[in-house]
């Protein structure tokens, strides 16, 4: 449960600004983003996701670093991804 | 010498590896402790103990919130879940977390409504659409999760829904790592700190650490080579005489933390005087409740909760295993009455537990340690020195 998911934000919701939606592995997927300055994150950011919110603005390079490595470490991130996929706030 | 294949930089490690080696002072013992159960994780993931020096040992912390969780907290949320119209949520790895009555798992076999989220939101959305039940999410965490919820609960006040309430579970973590400092059983010459964590508390409540205890803590990311540059950053302190915070993990965590994710923390939640963790005990101020102004979300100003304190089973050594006194498979039952499918402590249980960390992915230097702690008089020959 303490994995951070990195996430590239595609929108920010018109009607919900503390809501993102945001590509991860592929899939799009509703994120909160009010922990974060409003004018901080935007299309093409990318962030570190915690259970449904962003936690922190990462880098592109750092990003794809750290995808790379949960997936390697299997089981405890295809779990978290799964709960993630299946998760559907609002 | 199968985990050395395992990851892209292990030429890398290696060289890190021979630098730290390169620092070790002749005769001297060296133990770091690692606060986070992510960091565990990749250490028994990787094998990192079998690149370093012989003399160079991690220590695994209380940084799994899962694991430090006691017995009658279980027994409470079952106690909340046995309630008429109760729909209890909580994270997934509470689920097998046994308990004096038994496990979530249990409970549900017996007619609870326990449902695992992947976020407090989705616990919100199910009181949403279950107006006529009362949804309650267990909320556990360190810092990394309590903004969460704590937003989560300033949602629900917004919208006004009524049937929401937490049991709020959160722990912090400097406490915690102050009573492992107090404490007589174990000599630790430096920490690797926290990631996650760190990014919403920052680096800064690091430094009684470094001031009042003399041990240096070096903030770390959560790949293999993030883990083996913050060791040879405490051991180039140590080799200088100096105990200071570094930050290792930068490109994540920022030196003040997250200011918003700790104002939304101190709006919905205060410290309590005094929380039991497992194995640790009573710490003070080491866990949060939810603030007065909030308590109509507060399941334990709803419910009238047993609290009753339920001592940890005999054969259990998570106690031990959480400070750092004892080595997962030190532990009596380790591997046998205990296992990943049968937990008898909460170790076993989280996949960021030491246990099941090592009991998943440790066993092929399980041997090697056995032999290095049975012959302890000489110390082993150093590569690089």
């Amino acid at each position: 449960m303490c994995l951070g998911i990195p996430g590239e934000v595609v929108e920010i919701l018109v009607d919900r600004t503390d809501l993102a939606m945001v590509d991860v592995s592929g899939v799009k997927r509703a994120i909160n983003i009010g922990l974060l300055d409003k004018d901080e994150v935007g299309p093409g950011d990318w962030i570190l996701i915690h259970v449904g919110f962003a936690l922190s603005k990462i880098d592109e390079e750092e990003a794809k670093a750290a995808l790379e490595f949960l997936e390697g470490i299997g089981e405890a991130y295809e779990e978290e991804m799964q709960a993630l996929l299946d998760s559907r706030i609002e | 010498m199968r985990f050395v294949d395992e990851f892209r930089d292990a030429a890398k490690a290696r060289a890190l590896a021979a630098q730290i080696a390169a620092l070790c002072e002749p005769g001297r013992q060296y133990k770091f402790m690692e606060v986070c159960g992510g960091h565990t994780h990749t250490i028994y993931k990787h094998g990192l103990e079998d690149y370093l020096p012989e003399t160079v040992t991690l220590v695994h912390g209380p940084g799994c919130p899962v694991c430090v969780m006691p017995m009658g907290r279980v027994d409470d949320a079952i106690h909340i879940a046995e309630q008429p119209d109760v729909i209890l949520t909580t994270f997934g790895d509470m689920m097998r977390v046994p308990g004096g009555r038994g496990s979530f798992l249990d409970s549900n076999a017996a007619g609870t409504d326990i449902r695992m989220v992947y976020s407090p939101l989705d616990s919100l959305k199910i009181a949403r659409q279950n107006p006529d039940k009362r949804v309650v999410f267990m909320a556990i965490g360190f810092e990394t999760t309590a903004p969460s919820t704590a937003m989560t609960v300033l949602r629900a006040a917004a919208e006004k829904i009524e049937n929401f309430s937490i049991f709020c579970n959160h722990v912090t973590i400097i406490p915690a790592i102050k009573a492992i400092l107090n404490s007589p059983d174990l000599r630790l010459d430096g920490f690797i700190g926290p990631g996650h964590v760190s990014t919403v508390i920052g680096c800064r409540p690091y430094d009684f650490i470094a001031r009042e205890y003399g041990k240096p803590l070096v903030c770390a990311g959560f790949e293999p080579l993030d883990i083996l540059q913050s060791v040879y950053q405490l051991m180039i302190q140590l080799s200088e005489g100096r105990s200071e915070v570094e930050n290792q993990y930068s490109r994540v965590v920022p030196w003040d933390g997250n200011p918003r994710a700790l104002k939304v923390i101190g709006e919905v939640m205060e410290l309590r005087p005094y929380f039991e963790w497992r194995g640790l005990g009573f710490i003070s101020h080491s866990a949060l409740k939810v603030r007065d102004a909030y308590a109509a979300f507060d399941a334990e100003k709803i419910f009238d909760l047993p609290g009753v304190r339920v001592a940890d089973p005999k054969a259990c050594q998570c106690g031990e295993v959480l400070k750092g006194v004892l080595k997962p498979w030190e532990c009596k039952v380790f591997g046998t009455a205990c296992t990943p499918e049968t937990p008898i402590g909460t170790c076993m249980v989280s996949s960021e537990g030491a246990c099941a960390a090592y009991y998943n992915f440790g066993r092929f230097s399980r041997d090697r340690v056995r032999e290095a702690t049975s012959i302890e008089i000489t110390p082993a020959p150093v590569a690089g020195r």
